[in-house]
C-alpha cells in the first residue's frame, strides 16, 4: 500500500514539473545552461572562422582552377615547369599558421573557462550530486538530502550542480548535451563535472561510452525545476522512495537495464519508469569507489547506513544494518 | 592447467555452440532467428567463397601456379598485388557490415532487427577490418608495387621478409574471417578498451580474436615498415637523392617510419591485455592496481600515428596523380616534403585528443588541443600546393582526377570538423557521438579510401598491361562521392543532436529522417563498390582494346612508367641513373627515353621461398589455438615457428640469376614494341588508340 501511495504522489509531481517545460532538449545548439551556451558560441565561432578563411577560398578556387586550366581550354596559360613562387609559398604557410594561432587563443581561453572541473560562478552553493555508473543505469545520489534516483536527475534551475562521478563497472561517459560537457566515469576513480540549468525543463541524459547490450538504454532525464519544485520533489522522494538497502543495491549493481531492474523491484517504480531511493548514506559513494578499487563485491555495512535526512549525519551513522523499510 | 588438462579438452573451449545457427536452433525466438539467419548467411558466404576458390583452383589445375607464381614469390610486385586483393575482399565484407548497421539504425526507433550483441560485433569487426585489414593492406600493397620502381630498384631490401609480412597479415585477416563462422568476434569496438574487454566483463572468445588478429597484423606491419624504410635508404638508383624522390616515395618513407615507431605500443597494449585475460594479470582491471587509462594512452600512442600511416600514402598518390593529370611539375615539392615530415613528427604529439574527457586538467587538454590543430598547418599547405599544381596546368578530367576533386573538397570539410574536435570544449560535447563517426569517416573515406582507389586506377595499367574502363570508373567515382556525402553528412547533425555512436537503437523520433538519408547513402556506396567490380569485369573482357604494353598510358613522370606494362620481374633491364626530379618526364622531354644500353649484365634475383605462406599458416594456427584454448595446437605451432626459423637459417641457395642474354632479349623486344607504338596525344588518353606511349606536348611553354 505504501508503494501505491508513492506511485500516485510521485506520478503527480513529476509530470507537473515536466508539463510546464515541454519537450526533451537534446542538443547544445538548443542550450539550457551556461556551459552548453558557451560551447555553442565556441562551436560557431570556430566554425565561422574556418568557413570564411579555410573552406571559402578553397571551395571557390578549386573549381575555378579546374575549369580555367582544363585540358580543352587552350586559351589559358600553360606553365608545365613552373614549380615555385616565394610569395605564394609564404602565403601557403603563413595563412594556416595565422588561422591556427587565432584558433589557439580561442581554444586556450575556452578550455580553461569551460573546464568541467571548475566550479561554476554563482551566488548559490552548488548542489552536490554523486553519480555511480552501473551497467546499464546511472545512480544519482544526493548526499546532502540522503536520497538517490535512477532515471531522473532533478536539479534546481539557476543553481550549479557539482557532480562526482565514478563507475562500479566498465568505463562509461556521463552526458547531458543540452547542459554541457560529458566526462568519463571510471572504476576506482572519481571524476568531476559542473553543470547548471538556466530554467526548468527536461534534458536528455545518456551514456556515450559503449558498455554492452543495454548501452543504448542507459538514458535518463535531467530535469531543471524551480527551487520550490525541487524542494517538493526532495520531500516527495523522502516520503515515498524505496530504502536503498543491501538487497536493493545488489539488484541495482547487476548487469541489467533500468527496465529489467524495475521488473526485479515490483511496485517500486513511478509510472515514468524511474526509481527513487531514501536512506542513502553519504558513505555509499566513497565505499563503492573503494570496493571497485579493491575488487570486492560487498560493501561495508556502514555504507548502507540508515540515513535520517532531517538531522546532520556523521560518516558512520548509527542505525547501519536496519535499512529495510521506513 | 596441467599436462593432462592439455589433452583432456582437445578442442579447448570449442563446441557446437560456436556455430552461428546454434542459438537459433536451441531457442527459436523471433529475434534469435533473424540474427541467426544473418550470421549464418554471412558465415556461408565465407565458407562458399572458400569452397568456390578451392573448386576453381582444382578444376583449372592452378594450385601449382598459385603456389609457385604467387604465394612463394618474393617479387615485390606480386606481393603488392596480393595485398591489394586481400584489401578488396576485406573492403567488401566491411562495407556489407556497414550497410547492415545503417539499415539497423534506419529502423532503430522501434528497436530494429539486430540484437545489441550482433550490432556490437558489426561495428567492432567493421572498424577493425577497415583499419587493419582493408586500409593497411591496401596501402602496403600499393607501396610495395610502386615504391621500388619509383626509386629505380629491383626489389625491396628483404624480399622474403616481405612475403612473411604478407603471410602474417593474411593470417590475421583469416582469423577475422573465421570468427564469422566459428564463435563470435569482440564487441569492444576497434580500440577494445578494457575493462570491458577484460575476462570478467567479456569472458567469450571475442576479444581474443581481436587481440590475436591485431597482433598478427601489427607484427606484419612492423616488419613491413622496417623493410620499406631500409629499401628507401639503401636501394635508390644512382643519382636518386632523397630530394629527387617522387613524393609518393616520400610519403612511403614517412609512413614506414611511423609504422616502426607506432606499432610497438599497440603490440604491447594487446599483449598486456592478453596477459590479463589469459594469466590473470592486472594491467587494466579496475581492481588490484590495474588502470585502463594506461591502455588508452598506449592504444592512442599507436592510434593517432596510425591514422597518418593511413593518410600519408594517399597524400602521395594524390600528389602524383594531380601533377600527372595536370601535365605539370608538382608545385612546391620542397614544401610538400617538409609538410609530410612535419606531420610525421607532430602525429606523435597529439594522442591525448582521443580522451579529452578522461578528466585531466585544462592545461593538459589545451596543450594537446593546440598540438592537434597544428597538424592543420602542413595539411593546409598540401592542399594549397595541390591546387597550385593545377594552376597554369592542363587538367584532364579522368577518373583519378574526379576522385581528387572530391577528395580535396570533402577533406577540407573533414579537416574543419577535426579542428572543431581539437577544441576540448567542443569535444566535450561531440565526443563519442556520431559527429565523431562522421569526422573520421570524412577523413577515412575521401582521404584514405579514395586515395587507394585512385592508386588502383592509376597503376592498374602498369600492373596488368591494360587500362580500366573509364565509363564505369566514372560511375563508381560519382557514387562513392555522393554516397559518402549522403551517408555521413547527416551524422554530423545527428551527433550534434546527441546521438551516441555505437547505438543499436534510439528513442528519439527526430533522428529517423536523417538516419534514412544515411542508409540510402550507404546503399549508394554499395552501388559504387558494385560498379567497381563490374568495371573490373568489363575491363578484363575488353582488355585487348585497352592494352598499354609500351607502359606509359598517362604521360607519367616518375621511373615506374619507364618500364613495360607489366614490368619484367627485375623491373629495369639496367638500373637507371637519375639526374633530377620527375626522371622519366625529363627523359621524354630530352628525347632520351626508351634507350637500350650497349651492355647488359646478369641480374641476381631472390629465389622463391615458402617462408611467407608457412609463417602465415603457423601464425594462423597459433592464433586460432590461443583463441580457443587449444593448448596442444599452441605448443605445436610455436615449435613449428621456431623450427621454420632455424631451417631457414640453413638455406644457402637463396638467389638465382637471370642471364644477361635473356635480359637483353626481353628489353630489346620491348624497345622495338615501343618504337612501333604511335605516341598519342592526351586527347586520346582514354581511347583504345592509347597503347601506352605519350606524345610530347609542350604548347605555349612559359618560364
Ligand atoms: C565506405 C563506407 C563506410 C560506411 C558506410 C561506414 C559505416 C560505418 C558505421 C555505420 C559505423 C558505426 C557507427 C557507429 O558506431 O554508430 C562505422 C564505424 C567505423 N568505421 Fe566505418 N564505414 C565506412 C568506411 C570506413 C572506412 C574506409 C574506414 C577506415 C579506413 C572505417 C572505419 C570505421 C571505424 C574505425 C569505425 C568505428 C568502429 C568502432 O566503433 O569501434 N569505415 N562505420
Ligand atoms: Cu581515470
Ligand atoms: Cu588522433
Amino acid at each position: 500500500m505504501i508503494s501505491a501511495g508513492r506511485w500516485l504522489v510521485l506520478s503527480a509531481v513529476v509530470p507537473m514539473l515536466a508539463a510546464c517545460t515541454g519537450n526533451l532538449h537534446l542538443s547544445f545548439l538548443d542550450p539550457q545552461g551556461p556551459v552548453a551556451a558557451a560551447q555553442r558560441w565556441h562551436f560557431f565561432e570556430v566554425l565561422g572562422i574556418m568557413a570564411v578563411l579555410v573552406a571559402g577560398p578553397i571551395f571557390l578556387l578549386l573549381p575555378f582552377f579546374a575549369w580555367r586550366y582544363r585540358y580543352g581550354n587552350k586559351a589559358s596559360r600553360y606553365a608545365p615547369r613552373w614549380e615555385f613562387s616565394r610569395l605564394l609559398e609564404i602565403m601557403a604557410w603563413s595563412g594556416p599558421i595565422v588561422i591556427v594561432v587565432v584558433l589557439s587563443f580561442i581554444l586556450w581561453r575556452d578550455t580553461h573557462r569551460l573546464d568541467p572541473y571548475k566550479p561554476l560562478a554563482s551566488d548559490q552553493t552548488p548542489l552536490r550530486v554523486q553519480v555511480i555508473g552501473y551497467d546499464w543505469k546511472w545512480l544519482f545520489i544526493y548526499p546532502d538530502q540522503g536520497i538517490a534516483s535512477i532515471g531522473m536527475l532533478a536539479m534546481p534551475a539557476g543553481r550549479p550542480v557539482s557532480m562526482q562521478i565514478t563507475s562500479a563497472t566498465v568505463m562509461q561517459s556521463l552526458f547531458i548535451p543540452a547542459l554541457g560537457s560529458q566526462i568519463y566515469a571510471m572504476g576506482g576513480m572519481v571524476t568531476r563535472l559542473n553543470l547548471e540549468a538556466d530554467r526548468p525543463g527536461r534534458f536528455l541524459g545518456e551514456n556515450t561510452m559503449y558498455n554492452g547490450n543495454g548501452f543504448h538504454q542507459q538514458h535518463f532525464t535531467a530535469a531543471g525545476m524551480t527551487p520550490d519544485d525541487f524542494s517538493a520533489w526532495v520531500q516527495n522522494v523522502r516520503a515515498h522512495g524505496t530504502p536503498l538497502d543491501a538487497r536493493t543495491l545488489q539488484l541495482v549493481a547487476g548487469r541489467s537495464t533500468r527496465a529489467a531492474l524495475i521488473d526485479a523491484l515490483p511496485g517500486k517504480a513511478t509510472h515514468d519508469g524511474n526509481l527513487y531511493f531514501t536512506h542513502v548514506s553519504e558513505a555509499l559513494f566513497p565505499a563503492v569507489v573503494q570496493a571497485t578499487l579493491d575488487g570486492r563485491a560487498q560493501l561495508p555495512r556502514s555504507a548502507l547506513a540508515h540515513a535520517d535526512p532531517d538531522r546532520p549525519r556523521s560518516a558512520d551513522a548509527p542505525h547501519s544494518a536496519s535499512a529495510s523499510t521506513p | 592447467m596441467s599436462i593432462a588438462g592439455i589433452f583432456e579438452h582437445p578442442l579447448g573451449r570449442l563446441g557446437p555452440d560456436a556455430l552461428p545457427f546454434w542459438q537459433m536452433l536451441q531457442h527459436p525466438t523471433e529475434g534469435n532467428i533473424i540474427n541467426g539467419c544473418v550470421a549464418t548467411g554471412a558465415a556461408s558466404m565465407v565458407v562458399i567463397g572458400a569452397l568456390v576458390m578451392v573448386v576453381l583452383l582444382t578444376r583449372y589445375r592452378r594450385w601449382g601456379v598459385l603456389w609457385s607464381d604467387w604465394l612463394t614469390s618474393p617479387d615485390h610486385k606480386k606481393i603488392g598485388i596480393m595485398y591489394v586483393a586481400i584489401a578488396f575482399v576485406m573492403l567488401a565484407r566491411a562495407l556489407i557490415e556497414a550497410v547492415l548497421m545503417r539499415a539497423q539504425q534506419a529502423f532503430g526507433l522501434s528497436g530494429g532487427f539486430l540484437s545489441p550483441d550482433h550490432f556490437a560485433q558489426l561495428f567492432s569487426t567493421h572498424g577493425t577490418i577497415m583499419i587493419f585489414f582493408m586500409a593497411m593492406p591496401f596501402l602496403t600493397g600499393i607501396i610495395n608495387y610502386v615504391m621500388p620502381m619509383q626509386i629505380g630498384a629491383r626489389d625491396v631490401s628483404f624480399p622474403v621478409l616481405n612475403s612473411i609480412s604478407l603471410g602474417l597479415t593474411a593470417a590475421g585477416a583469416g582469423l577475422v574471417m573465421v570468427s564469422l563462422v566459428i564463435g563470435k568476434f569482440s564487441t569492444g569496438g576497434w580500440f577494445g578498451y578494457p575493462p570491458f574487454t577484460e575476462a570478467s566483463f567479456s569472458p567469450g572468445v571475442g576479444p581474443d580474436y581481436w587481440i590475436w588478429s591485431l597482433t598478427l597484423a601489427s607484427l606484419g606491419s612492423t616488419l613491413t615498415g622496417i623493410n620499406f624504410a631500409v629499401t628507401i635508404y639503401k636501394e635508390r638508383a644512382p643519382g636518386m637523392t632523397l630530394m629527387r624522390m617522387p613524393l609518393f616515395t616520400w610519403t612511403a618513407l614517412c609512413t614506414s617510419i611511423l609504422m616502426i615507431f607506432a606499432m610497438p605500443p599497440l603490440t604491447v597494449a594487446t599483449a598486456q591485455l592478453a596477459l590479463d585475460r589469459y594469466l590473470g594479470f592486472h594491467y587494466f582491471t579496475n581492481a588490484l592496481g590495474g588502470n585502463m587509462m594506461n591502455f588508452a594512452n598506449l592504444f592512442w600512442l599507436f592510434g593517432h600515428p596510425e591514422v597518418y600511416i593511413l593518410i600519408l600514402p594517399s597524400f602521395g598518390v594524390f600528389s602524383e596523380v594531380i601533377s600527372t593529370f595536370s601535365g605539370k611539375v608538382l608545385y612546391g615539392y620542397r614544401s610538400l616534403v617538409m609538410a609530410t615530415m612535419a606531420i610525421t613528427v607532430l602525429s606523435f604529439t597529439v594522442w591525448l585528443h582521443h580522451f579529452f574527457t578522461m578528466g585531466q586538467n585544462a592545461n593538459m587538454n589545451a596543450a594537446f588541443g593546440i598540438a592537434s590543430m597544428l597538424i592543420g598547418v602542413p595539411t593546409g599547405v598540401k592542399i594549397y600546393d595541390w591546387m597550385l599544381t593545377m594552376f597554369r596546368g592542363r587538367v584532364r578530367f579522368t577518373v583519378p582526377m574526379v576522385y581528387s576533386f572530391g577528395f580535396i573538397l570533402l577533406f577540407v570539410l573533414g579537416g574543419m570538423s577535426g579542428i572543431l574536435l581539437a577544441n576540448p570544449s567542443v569535444d566535450y560535447q561531440v565526443h563519442n557521438t556520431v559527429f565523431l563517426v562522421a569526422h573520421f569517416h570524412n577523413m577515412a573515406v575521401p582521404g584514405v579510401l579514395f586515395g587507394m582507389l585512385v592508386a588502383y586506377h592509376f597503376w592498374f595499367p602498369k600492373a596488368f598491361g591494360f587500362r580500366l574502363d573509364e565509363r564505369w570508373g566514372m560511375v563508381s567515382a560519382l557514387c562513392w562521392i555522393f554516397g559518402f556525402m549522403a551517408a555521413f553528412f547527416p551524422l554530423y547533425v545527428l551527433g550534434v543532436m546527441g546521438l551516441p555512436r555505437r547505438t543499436v537503437a534510439y528513442s528519439e523520433a527526430s533522428y529517423v529522417p536523417l538516419e534514412w538519408v544515411a542508409f540510402l547513402g550507404a546503399l549508394l556506396i554499395l552501388v559504387a563498390l558494385g560498379s567497381l567490380l563490374w568495371q573490373l569485369r568489363v575491363s578484363i573482357r575488353h582488355r585487348d582494346e585497352n592494352r598499354v604494353a609500351a607502359g606509359d598510358p598517362w604521360n607519367g613522370r616518375s621511373l615506374e612508367w619507364a618500364t613495360s606494362a607489366p614490368p619484367p620481374e627485375y623491373n629495369f633491364a639496367v638500373i637507371p641513373s637519375v639526374e633530377g626530379r620527375d626522371a622519366f618526364a625529363r627523359a621524354k622531354e630530352e628525347g632520351c627515353a626508351y634507350q637500350s644500353p650497349d651492355t647488359y649484365r646478369d641480374i641476381e634475383l631472390p629465389r622463391n621461398s615458402a617462408m611467407g605462406p608457412v609463417t602465415g599458416a603457423i601464425g594462423f594456427a597459433l592464433g586460432f589455438g590461443l583463441v580457443w584454448h587449444i593448448w596442444w595446437l599452441v605448443i605445436l605451432s610455436f615449435l613449428a615457428a621456431v623450427t621454420t626459423l632455424i631451417v631457414r637459417g640453413f638455406a644457402r641457395d637463396t638467389t638465382r640469376v637471370v642471364p644477361a642474354d635473356e635480359v637483353r632479349r626481353e628489353h630489346l623486344r620491348w624497345i622495338a614494341a615501343v618504337n612501333a607504338t604511335t605516341a598519342v596525344s592526351r586527347v586520346d588518353e582514354c581511347r583504345p588508340v592509347n597503347d601506352g606511349r605519350a606524345r610530347y606536348e609542350a604548347i605555349g611553354v612559359a618560364p
